[in-house]
């Protein structure tokens, strides 16, 4: 094999490895940008996976899959956004008890459908289809544009939701309720419907990214399908500094990392475990240069993890 | 002046438990009028105002907002009612440009970021006179820029009533001056305007007629023609008051803290403090005045231990204790008390009674691990009889006292230390009147004993009357070093401009 | 039409009665769904029970599983006392077992009074260091905890299974990924049928609490919680009591990495913490960060896990419900927490007024 189609073959599985990372690590950024910092992302997506799969088991229908579990990722968080927003409880706490939470649940109703494949409807919508004139650009157009169709949803929902923060006037209304909640009170914003909102859109996001693990990446149900990776969406997170453009570049790259080992086994003597280290190593150098450096800029959103009220004396 | 009300507020009351912050009060402001609110610390003026802007909701009482009654529940009606806050603490997002603080939460465009909006706020900036960089980042900005960020802000809003809480206490004289002028130019242009404030010259001055409220109701409502300071001050007090603070004689001894030549850079590489040099004897009260954050906080907190230093010498006693710790300070022998701005953040542990409060410097005096509570147990009952300090038990959340009380606490503990150097930070911020004489005649005492003074302080009169020097400092630098009996207010204001003492009194002052 | 008040007048007694509502409503809840499965849900509850305390070895092992929640909780309330949010709990307790099995498998011809001795300082000091390292970031550099220490447990993770699969993996195994069993020189001594950690846990839970509330250390710990500023200006070395408090977090955290090598499992495997790590959080947060009030948590915990267990040979449901339910718990303890701070107030009909008249 040539240097050409590995590096062809790495970019592509990177992609799609870096997928369901992609969604969750959105959906937090969401969240965390409105000021939530919800640790329940592994919880929201097994909710998603499993509800996802069934759903898609029953109906045969792949889409159904998709947006079941989109809608599952929104149930639990909105379980979060209560409890966090409404019932003022603590953020760590809550998350963590989603994760609980969505971790049983997701094992509960799976093991009905334990070792059971999806039918040929759902598995063939999921094939790579290739986009004409970019699909044949070499190397990158090969990775980038000739993959399934969540993945090129995932550049879609990418880039729309940069524009979305960053270009919009909601999208500025929510960053203010993020960094000071106080302000954005005084001016009018509502900052619960704003935070209750954006969470339940970031759970459907990692909702999507849990679906994509049970329908696309495994053929049959497998307890525990997410393996982690709603912990790694959180430390990708903060590894892209809240940005969503810089997501996609941090999940390609998280997903490259998790394939890449194989490769690089038969010339480094490197095993897959210390490569499954690199993104929680590279996650800890990017928290402590972020806390050397001074810049106002590229910071968690000010008022991450505090909860607001109005009236406090 | 237009006599049309504009806003009519009758029997307003609002309690926060046990607390009545404000009991029936009563209040008329007119269109195109400058109206003070005029009361002490604790009087109910915030409470009052933040109910007008939506952020607390009355238990009782009828508000009308030219002549409609209006239920005023969030932020935003009271916006949609035409009345904009100017909050003491200002609610701005630090990382966002001026621009994008000013149209957040407004409805508008779907896409932010065009030509057109930056031209509504430079029409406002103009016909004002706000100078502002719209894409100018908050973080960016000084004190001074970022309240007419909020001016601008609430106007862009469409305000016809503006609401300004204690808006000149980060300001210099000559600032404050700029702000009044803004405002004579709003009144013109028909806004009323209701300013929140205890400085009694600055009533004199912008207003037209004031309301004077006292321990959470209205006492009266007066014309500013038909009355004076003396009268407004026996209004905000309830009675005829000896404004004269009692100076005892100081008998010059050594000199306690000699600093020289101290620099002090803070977080973002700036100067906080610019080759600082002054002398502190025994049984002198040495005043600190200036504006808010001309480094007051780093000068207390560097001699203190508590701010690392650049450069310079600080000797206490001819001992230099530049690069110590207050550990270290302790262990040196040195009893140098600090009573800092920050109470319940820094010299008290809010969540914890008296008790274990008493403890804080004094338990690393016990010997081995254990602690021992009960010196301090005693300690806290002899500070409630001789402070009169008024709480329900010496386990007791210091939190949930009163300002004065807290006050009372934290300066009892340092005082019973018996240090030879205080060093005290705004001691009666937020005290009413009869505590305020309290702590002065405790200060006069230590001054008695020969502890030298260090009193950094906010109210100009307080300083004259109580200190025997005054010390200016502006931007970190010192511009005079005066003899309180022979400098007045305005000569004090100037130098907190950044005047030269020589400039202002004269040489050989 | 509501309006949200705080309490300031609630009794110790109404707290906690708040909640164990709270856990009846969970426990309801979880009932109905149980119910709507197609069982009993009192049947199920009680089986549940029956699991730890329908016969001595059961109950046995309901405290063999207290026991790390206990030492894993003391450490984790340490660390939250200062408000540093230790999530690496489960990394310090797999590096405590990693150090601790060192010994087991490469010293084993060492007497057994001084090998476990040498299996318990190891995973002291293995512990106490992985806690330690992001605790010197933070105070150094104010790095986020939360997220360091999280990501420490994967790396403490990884790291096994690359010693499971390659350097110590146990060549009798046959090609399998596993560490060899120890030798019983290795093992923890048992009594009363339950490996002596349970004596050594209880010894923990009485000086932590006399550590906490009686010591000046403990003292310094409360104050830093509550503002590091005002330790700083009473003199304290935060820095320097931020670094040896987390080390005993940690510390504590490795001891129960020890105690699963040497007293559960007889062995290391990168499944050594099993979640512990997490639930630890939970229950040292629900226990208010109290020490004994810690062991009737973790207790109860414990009770619930091995509960779903046994369901699932008893009545083939999933023991997977158990973490349905204590997700559950968690929720409504929770949310009563709200019930706890507040209440809500009338508004006064005076000015709940048409907001038409207005306009």
């Amino acid at each position: 094999m040539n240097f050409i189609s590995i590096l062809t073959f790495v970019l592509t599985g990177a992609v799609t490895a870096g997928t369901p990372l992609l969604f969750a690590t959105l959906g937090e950024i969401i969240t965390e940008k409105v000021g939530q910092l919800n640790l329940g992302v592994e919880g929201m997506m097994l909710m998603g996976a499993v509800i996802g799969f069934s759903a898609a088991l029953s109906t045969g229908n792949p889409a159904v899959g998709v947006l079941a579990g989109m809608i599952a990722g929104s149930c639990g968080a909105l379980i979060f956004a209560f409890l966090t927003i409404t019932l003022r409880a603590n953020q760590i706490v809550s998350g963590l008890s989603l994760t609980i939470f969505g971790t049983g649940f997701s094992s509960f109703v799976g093991q009905k459908m334990a070792g059971q494949s999806l039918p040929e409807s759902v598995r063939n919508s999921f094939i790579p289809v290739k986009i004409p004139l970019l699909g044949d650009v070499p190397v990158l157009g090969d990775a980038l544009f000739n993959q399934n169709i969540l993945v090129y949803s995932g550049y879609v929902i990418a880039i729309l939701l940069a524009i979305y923060l960053l270009k919009t006037r909601i999208g500025l209304n929510l960053r203010t309720v993020g960094e000071n909640p106080g302000s954005a009170d005084t001016a009018g914003i509502n900052v619960s419907l704003y935070k209750y909102v954006h969470i339940l859109l970031g759970g459907a996001l990692c909702g999507i990214g849990g679906a994509y693990m049970s329908l696309v990446t495994v053929p049959s149900w497998q307890d525990g399908v997410t393996g982690g990776r709603g912990w790694i969406a959180v430390a990708l997170v903060i590894f892209v500094t809240w940005n969503p453009y810089k997501a996609m570049l941090g999940a390609y790259f998280f997903g490259a990392l998790s394939i890449l080992g194989l490769y690089l086994q038969s010339y480094l003597p490197i095993p897959q475990s210390i490569f499954d280290m690199l993104p929680y190593l590279a996650t800890i150098i990017v928290l402590i240069v972020i806390s050397l450096k001074k810049s106002k800029e590229n910071r968690p959103p000010k008022a991450l993890g505090e909860p607001y009220f109005r009236e406090e004396r | 002046m237009n006599n049309e009300v504009y806003i009519k507020i009758e029997n307003l009351t609002k309690t926060f438990g046990p607390v009545i912050a404000n009991n029936n009060i009563c209040l008329e402001v007119n269109k195109g009028e400058i109206h003070a609110i005029l009361g002490e610390n604790g009087s109910g003026k915030s409470t009052l105002m933040n109910m007008l802007s939506g952020i607390y909701t009355p238990d009782s009482g009828v508000i009308y907002i030219k002549g409609k009654h209006v239920s005023l529940k969030t932020p935003k009606d009271s916006m949609s009612m035409g009345i904009g806050m100017i909050h003491q603490h200002f609610k701005l997002v630090e990382v966002l440009t001026a621009k994008e603080n000013i149209i957040a939460g407004q409805k508008g465009s779907f896409f932010v970021g065009s030509k057109k909006l930056s031209e509504k706020i430079r029409k406002i900036s103009e016909k004002f006179g706000l100078t502002i960089d719209p894409d100018k980042k908050i973080y960016n900005m000084s004190v001074g820029e970022k309240q007419t960020v909020e001016i601008v802000k609430v106007i862009y809003r469409g305000a016809e009533i503006l609401i300004l809480d204690e808006p000149t206490a980060v300001l210099t004289p000559q600032e404050t001056e700029s702000l009044f002028n803004i405002l004579r130019k709003m009144k013109q242009a028909g806004s009323s305007i209701i300013i929140i404030t205890h400085k009694l010259n600055e009533v004199m001055e912008i207003s037209d007629r004031i309301t004077v409220l006292r321990k959470g109701e209205t006492i009266a409502t007066v014309n500013k023609e038909d009355t004076n300071a003396t009268e407004l001050t026996n209004l905000m007090v309830g009675r005829a008051v000896d404004l004269s603070i009692n100076r005892i004689e100081k008998k010059n001894n050594e000199i306690i803290l000699n600093v020289e030549n101290l620099t002090v850079v803070d977080d973002e590489k700036v100067k906080a403090l610019d080759n600082i040099s002054f002398k502190l004897a025994t049984g002198e009260i040495l005043g600190v005045a200036g504006v808010a954050g001309s480094g007051q906080k780093e000068l207390c907190e560097a001699i203190a231990g508590l701010y690392p230093i650049t450069s310079g010498k600080i000797e206490y006693k001819e001992e230099n204790i530049v690069g110590k710790n207050p550990r270290d300070i302790i262990k040196m022998g040195i009893s140098m008390s600090f009573i800092p701005e920050d109470r319940l953040g820094m010299g008290l542990v809010a969540s914890m009674g008296m008790v274990d409060n008493m403890l804080l410097k004094e338990y690393q005096n016990q010997k081995g691990i254990f602690i021992e509570k009960k010196a301090a147990k005693d300690l806290s009952n002899k500070l409630i009889k001789k402070l009169e300090i008024s709480t329900p038990g010496v386990y007791h959340p210091v939190r949930q006292l009163s300002g004065g009380n807290i006050q009372k606490v934290l300066l009892g503990r340092e005082i019973e230390s018996n240090p030879h150097l205080l060093i005290t930070a705004y001691p009666v911020r937020g005290l009413d009147i009869n505590s305020s004489y309290t702590i002065y005649d405790l200060l006069n005492e230590q001054k008695e004993k020969g502890v030298g003074i260090l009193y950094i302080g906010e109210d100009l009169d307080v300083l004259i009357e109580l200190c025997d020097r005054i010390l200016v400092i502006c931007n970190g630098k010192i511009t005079g070093i005066a003899q309180a009996t022979k400098v007045n207010k305005e000569q004090l204001g100037l130098m907190m401009a950044g005047e030269d003492m020589t400039t202002v009194m004269g040489v050989g002052a | 039409m509501f309006r949200v008040v705080k309490r300031t007048d609630l009794t110790k007694k109404q707290s906690v009665s708040f909640r164990l509502i709270a856990i009846l409503g969970a426990l309801l809840t979880t009932g109905i769904f149980i119910w709507f499965l197609g069982f009993n849900p009192l049947q199920i509850y009680i089986s549940m029970l029956d699991g730890s305390f329908g016969s001595m070895y059961r109950f046995k092992e309901a405290i063999i599983q207290t026991i790390p929640l206990v030492v894993t909780s003391l450490g984790i309330s340490v660390a939250f006392r200062m408000k540093f949010w230790n999530i690496g709990a489960e990394g310090q307790i797999i590096m405590g077992a990693f150090a601790a099995s060192y010994f087991a498998l490469y010293w084993s011809n060492l007497p057994i009074g001084v090998l476990l001795p040498l299996m318990f300082a190891a995973s002291v000091v293995a512990g106490g260091i992985w806690a330690l390292i992001p605790a010197f970031f933070k105070a150094q550099f104010g790095t986020n905890e939360t997220l360091f220490t999280l990501m420490m447990n994967y790396i403490a993770q990884k790291l096994i299974i690359y010693i499971q699969y390659g350097l110590w993996k146990d060549p009798k195994a046959l090609g399998a990924g596993k560490i060899a069993m120890f030798t019983d020189n290795a093992a923890l001594p048992e009594v009363f049928g339950i490996h002596i950690g349970w004596i050594i846990t209880i010894l923990l839970v009485v000086l932590m609490y006399i550590f906490i509330n009686r010591t000046k250390r403990g003292y310094e710990i409360q104050v830093i919680g509550e503002s590091e500023n005002t330790a700083r200006y009473a003199g304290m070395n935060v820095k320097k009591i931020i670094l040896t408090s987390m080390l005993l977090s940690g510390a504590l955290c490795g001891i129960v990495g020890m105690f699963q090598v040497s007293g559960v499992n007889h062995t290391l495997s990168y499944q050594v913490a099993n979640g512990v790590g997490f639930t630890a959080i939970i229950t040292t947060w629900l226990a208010g960060l109290s020490a004994p009030v810690i062991v009737i948590v973790c207790f109860l915990f414990a009770v619930l896990q091995q509960g779903g267990t046994f369901i699932q040979t008893a009545f083939s449901i999933h023991a997977s419900v158990a973490q349905l339910v204590q997700g559950m718990i968690l929720f409504f303890v929770l949310g009563s927490e709200f019930f706890i701070q507040y209440k809500l107030v009338l508004n006064n009909k005076a000015d709940s007024i048409i907001k038409k008249e207005a306009v």
